[in-house]
């Protein structure tokens, strides 16, 4: 249960009144001077959402973010000093927040950018073993290729990465034309995070890996999209940015 | 633990990994915020683990809340632990400070009252910290912007008091101290005459910003400039009473690039040296 020192210091952080039993050398200065934790608590967690969120900001210029952050804030406030795990609810946030209901594509460029933090962050796995893959090959209806947990897909009805990538530091404004795209997200091997476009059959084929459903089965998932799917050039891709691990069951 | 060498070390910021592993400047140690090495994987431990083979290491820590009363968070000190495990620091600090209420993480250094029960409070979460860790702590002094009238101990008095209940060292920010004493009009000199000298295990430098208040300046523990010429100043009067001590330049917003840091940690190594050769004297 919080205290009540920290229950009335944390609710004048919020509402703008002076707590009781704080004050200064001149009494009449303390508002100003207690001031300057809302603002350094305020200032701080909105700066470290726009960390997590660059796209967004951009999106939606330094100044309006600047005032939805602490909209977000006071509803979903961070629940550990571990900041890069904050911003789960953003996405929803930003889709139900009546203002942004023109910009229908925020929410899936801010779940993109939840995942690039996912695979920043995510655990150091050995990368699976061209002889490993090729032992694998060898009974594609049962064997399994693990993905590394970095790997995500995000699926839009929008042109997420498209989007996404027009809004990089330096990035032209340039016309994007919206339809639904979907990205795969992972860490490569020099440890960079990546955003590749998939197309139909290879989001469905990733998707299904990600399921942990056999290698067949992946393929006969992506083959609904496209008949003539060859999964080998994505697999050779993966393989190469060290996307698949050792199956656990290899693990000793 | 073993102990940080009585050199200058700056605060390592991800920007400038590069640089530091090109030019493997001549530095006693690096400090890193421990909250951003508690992900599983990835660039921050990849980077960390090259970096702690070059130099020594101290592991400083900004969520821990140490002084509101209530729990500490036991999954927090499990992270910290994990670290002090995988890396070996040669030092572990925190704050005189609290930072969560309830369960909402507030990400800044929050104040306190000094008063007995207080003081119980931050004995009690040092002893179970010590302890978690199996290592002795630094407890580090504030920078404050206003005062509690329940306070009834001075902050001199009671780091002095936390120092004998639970045996932890100190880590003198002279740059807080100063902040301080210019907002509540002490004299610096005389905290620093009250100061358990004895207790201090590594000082910090850092710059402030300031803003006009009609009786006067009001401070800022902003960490965005370089270090003031009074801080400067009284860090060498530190080092005259200490002798020389592990010293970091911390430097956290508006960063510059990595000369402008050690330019800094030279000057602090001038004072340490000058410090160190009259000892030899």
């Amino acid at each position: 249960m919080p205290d009540p020192f920290t229950t009335a210091l944390a609710a004048a952080l919020q509402s703008g009144a002076l707590p009781p039993g704080v004050t200064a050398r001149d009494p009449a200065e303390a508002p100003r001077r207690f001031a300057v934790y809302r603002n350094n608590v305020a200032h701080g967690l909105s700066r470290a959402l726009a960390t997590r969120f660059p796209v967004i900001e951009r999106l939606l210029g330094a100044e309006f973010f600047a005032a939805l952050a602490p909209l977000f804030i006071a509803a979903h406030p961070p629940a550990s000093p571990r900041l890069f795990e904050w911003g789960g609810a953003f996405p929803d946030f930003l889709r139900t927040f009546p203002p942004l209901a023109g910009l229908p594509y925020l929410a899936d460029v801010a779940r993109l950018e939840l995942a690039r933090g996912v695979a920043y962050h995510a655990a150091d796995l050995a990368p699976l073993s061209p002889a490993a893959l090729a032992a694998l090959a060898v009974a594609p209806d049962t064997a399994r290729l693990a993905l590394h947990p970095s790997v995500q897909v995000i699926a839009s009805d929008h042109a997420v990465g498209t989007i996404w990538a027009a809004n990089q530091p330096g990035s032209p404004p340039r016309d994007i034309t919206d339809r639904p795209e979907v990205v795969a997200v992972l860490r490569d091997r020099g440890l960079s995070v990546q955003v590749w476009p998939l197309t139909p059959p290879e989001a469905a084929f990733v998707t299904a890996l990600r399921d942990s459903l056999p290698l067949l089965a992946a393929a006969q998932a992506a083959t609904c999209h496209a008949p003539h799917f060859d999964p080998a050039p994505l697999i050779g891709r993966l393989m190469q940015a060290g996307a698949f691990i050792a199956p656990s069951k290899e693990t000793p | 633990m073993t102990q940080l060498p009585n050199a200058p070390g700056i605060g390592f910021k991800p920007e400038h990994f590069d640089a530091l592993r090109a030019s493997r400047p001549d530095l006693g140690f690096l400090e890193i915020h421990a909250e951003n090495y508690m992900g599983a994987g990835g660039v921050p431990h990849a980077q960390l683990t090259a970096l702690r083979a070059d130099y020594a290491l101290s592991l400083h820590g900004v969520g821990l809340s140490i002084g509101a009363p209530g729990r500490l968070d036991a999954d927090h000190l499990a992270r910290l632990r994990a670290l002090i495990d995988r890396y070996r620091p040669e030092s572990f600090s925190e704050h005189l400070a609290w930072a969560s209420h309830g369960e909402a993480y507030l990400n800044d250094l929050l104040p306190l009252p000094y008063t007995p029960q207080t003081l119980a409070i931050v004995c009690d979460h040092i002893d179970e910290v010590q302890q978690m860790l199996g290592c002795q702590m630094l407890l580090e002094n504030p920078a404050t912007y206003v005062l509690f009238e329940q306070s009834t101990l001075p902050e001199t008095t009671f780091l002095a008091e936390v120092v004998q209940h639970t045996g932890c060292g100190l880590l003198l920010d002279v740059n807080n101290m100063f902040v301080s004493a210019s907002n509540h009009r002490f004299d610096p000199r005389a905290y620093l005459d009250d100061f358990p000298m004895q207790a201090v295990g590594e000082i910090h430098l850092a710059g402030h910003a300031t803003e006009d208040l009609p009786s006067g300046p009001l401070l800022i523990d902003a960490h965005g400039s370089p270090v003031a010429e009074p801080v400067w100043a009284l860090y060498a009067e530190v080092i005259a009473r200490t002798g020389p001590r592990p010293s970091l330049i911390e430097w956290d917003n508006d960063v510059p690039a990595l000369p402008v840091l050690l330019a800094e940690a030279a000057r602090a190594g001038a004072v340490l040296a000058q410090a160190g050769a009259m000892a030899d004297a």
